[in-house]
């Protein structure tokens, strides 16, 4: 655990990986919730945890470059399940780089239990964690000017889902009519980090199908 | 519809509603937004009597023009400006009384680039996530100002408003002091590059917006290539981007980013980095952490 000085109030602690970052942001939760760490953000990202708002941070650096990191905590007992119709465009570039079949995509995404490692790009975007490593994919070399709102979306290790239309470079597997980030409702984002998640296939004219909590409203 | 609201009869360039904005929702990826010019907010509604985090209008160089339908007091501050009520000229800096459907405009910007507009019970557009700020980067919050926007004003509290007839204002800056700390991502550059970035003067990049400051000078270049996987960004981060030029992270900032943050700006310079016009000197000056 390196713990880095970020301005005179935040502390950046990078850690070795994914997993001990979600490990990290769990702790650090833990401590604020009993009182322990006072701290206006805690922003996991995929090797690293923030510290934002910190009174005294050059203390807390000293303590935590001495402290046990405690295993991850057990995830969340109930997945978000998320209806996916497995129609994006990039379904055959992507089945390329997997060396499957382009019928074999939705079946492989499916399978995968995922876990939101991050957020962050838009309120609500969720860099999801949890397709084996031999399915990493590139970022598109040219990026669309346009991803619609409720795209399904990879990159590197990630998966991800748009919350709204906006520019972007993953590449597109298919589409949710799921809502990702609502402000009017509690909580706005669907996505938390730390939250399971599973894709569900649907067929193309089975967008209203009902989801797990939090799902097709 | 209540009396209690304020007509914009002139829009203006750019003009956006701003409070506080909204720390806490970094981790889902929600930018802190607020006002870019936080003292000048404040002192705003400190004039006309509003709490310190009333919502207030932030305009960009070329003021606007508003029309209560109730009476009500005014204050604007921030970048000095020609204010006017019904055409004829009233103080800036300093607390005056609009009439109910007079206008009350402030012009362009004699210097600096935000003139903040207070109005006593500040403007009450819904929240969202506890901020009434238009975030420019997300979306998140109430539209820019459009000609014919009409906006709810608040309930004044029982405060009264400041007995002074024009409260002291820092100029805008002729050249741009930024202290900067280093770190966390100084390794990613060369000793060149950080002696560089504390010896050289950059200027303001016209492309500067809410979301960064862009400069425009010496390039930073790296001791290390590849990607940084995402990682969190504070405000006030010096961001360095493929091209080398630092961009410093202002109120709209995306939450994380993957470019390497060579320092981070202390917070009381933020305000003078809001009122620097595209052009302005800039020099970093290399810090201890406190």
């Amino acid at each position: 655990m390196r713990v880095l000085r970020v301005g005179d109030d935040a502390l950046l602690v990078e850690v070795a990986s994914g997993e001990e970052a979600q490990a990290l942001h769990a702790e650090l939760k833990r401590r604020r919730a009993e009182g322990l760490l006072r701290v206006t953000e805690i922003v996991p990202a995929a090797r690293t945890v923030l510290l934002d708002g910190l009174s005294d941070p050059a203390r807390l650096a000293a303590e935590l470059t001495s402290a046990e990191l405690p295993p991850a905590p057990p995830p969340s007992r109930q997945a978000v399940e998320i209806p996916v119709r497995y129609d994006g465009p990039d379904l055959a570039e992507v089945a390329a780089h997997w060396g499957v079949g382009e019928a074999e995509v939705p079946r492989i995404h499916a399978a995968a239990e995922f876990r939101v490692a991050f957020c962050g790009f838009a309120p609500g975007f969720g860099y999801l964690t949890g397709l084996p490593a031999r399915y990493e994919v590139p970022r598109r070399a040219t990026p669309r000017t346009a991803v619609p709102a409720g795209a399904v979306a990879l990159a590197g290790p990630y998966t991800g889902v748009y919350p709204r239309s906006s520019p972007g470079g993953w590449q597109l597997i298919g589409t949710t009519d799921t809502v990702l980030f609502d402000h009017t409702r509690v909580p706005a984002a669907l996505l938390t980090p730390g939250t399971r998640v599973r894709f569900v296939p649907v067929g193309a004219g089975d967008a209203a199908v009902p989801a797990g909590p939090g799902g097709a409203v | 519809m209540t009396d209690r609201a304020l007509a914009v009869v002139r829009a203006g360039a750019l003009t956006t509603v701003q409070d506080g904005g909204r720390p806490g929702y970094a981790h889902l990826g929600v930018p802190r937004s607020g006002a870019l010019d936080a003292p000048a907010a404040a002192l705003a509604n400190r004039l006309v009597g509003n709490p310190a985090g009333a919502a207030v209008l932030e305009t960009t160089l070329d003021g606007c023009a508003v029309r209560p339908r109730s009476a009500v007091v005014a204050a604007v501050t921030g970048a000095p400006c020609p204010v006017t009520v019904n055409g004829g000229p009233v103080a800036w800096g300093a607390p005056v009384r609009v009439p109910a459907g007079a206008v009350l405009e402030a012009g362009a910007a004699v210097g600096g680039v935000r003139s903040y507009v207070a109005v006593l019970g500040g403007v009450a557009v819904e929240p969202v996530l506890g901020s009434r700020s238009t975030d420019l980067l997300s979306g998140l919050g109430p539209a820019p100002l459009t000609d014919g926007t009409v906006l709810p004003l608040g309930r004044p509290v029982a405060g009264q408003h400041a007995r002074v007839d024009v409260a002291p204002q820092p100029g805008p800056p002729t050249e741009l002091v930024l202290r900067v700390t280093l770190g966390p991502r100084d390794d990613w550059f060369t000793a060149e590059a950080l002696r560089t970035l504390g010896t050289r003067v950059y200027r303001v990049s016209p492309a500067s917006n809410r979301i960064g400051l862009r400069t425009e000078g010496p390039a930073l270049e790296r001791a290390r290539t590849g990607e940084l996987p995402s990682e969190g960004v504070v405000l006030g981060a010096v961001q360095v981007p493929p091209d080398g030029r630092p961009v410093v992270f202002l109120a709209d900032h995306p939450t994380t980013g993957g470019y390497p943050v060579v320092g981070v700006i202390r917070p009381a310079d933020l305000a003078p980095a809001a009122q620097a016009l595209p052009g302005t000197p800039v020099r970093f000056v290399v810090v201890r952490h406190r």
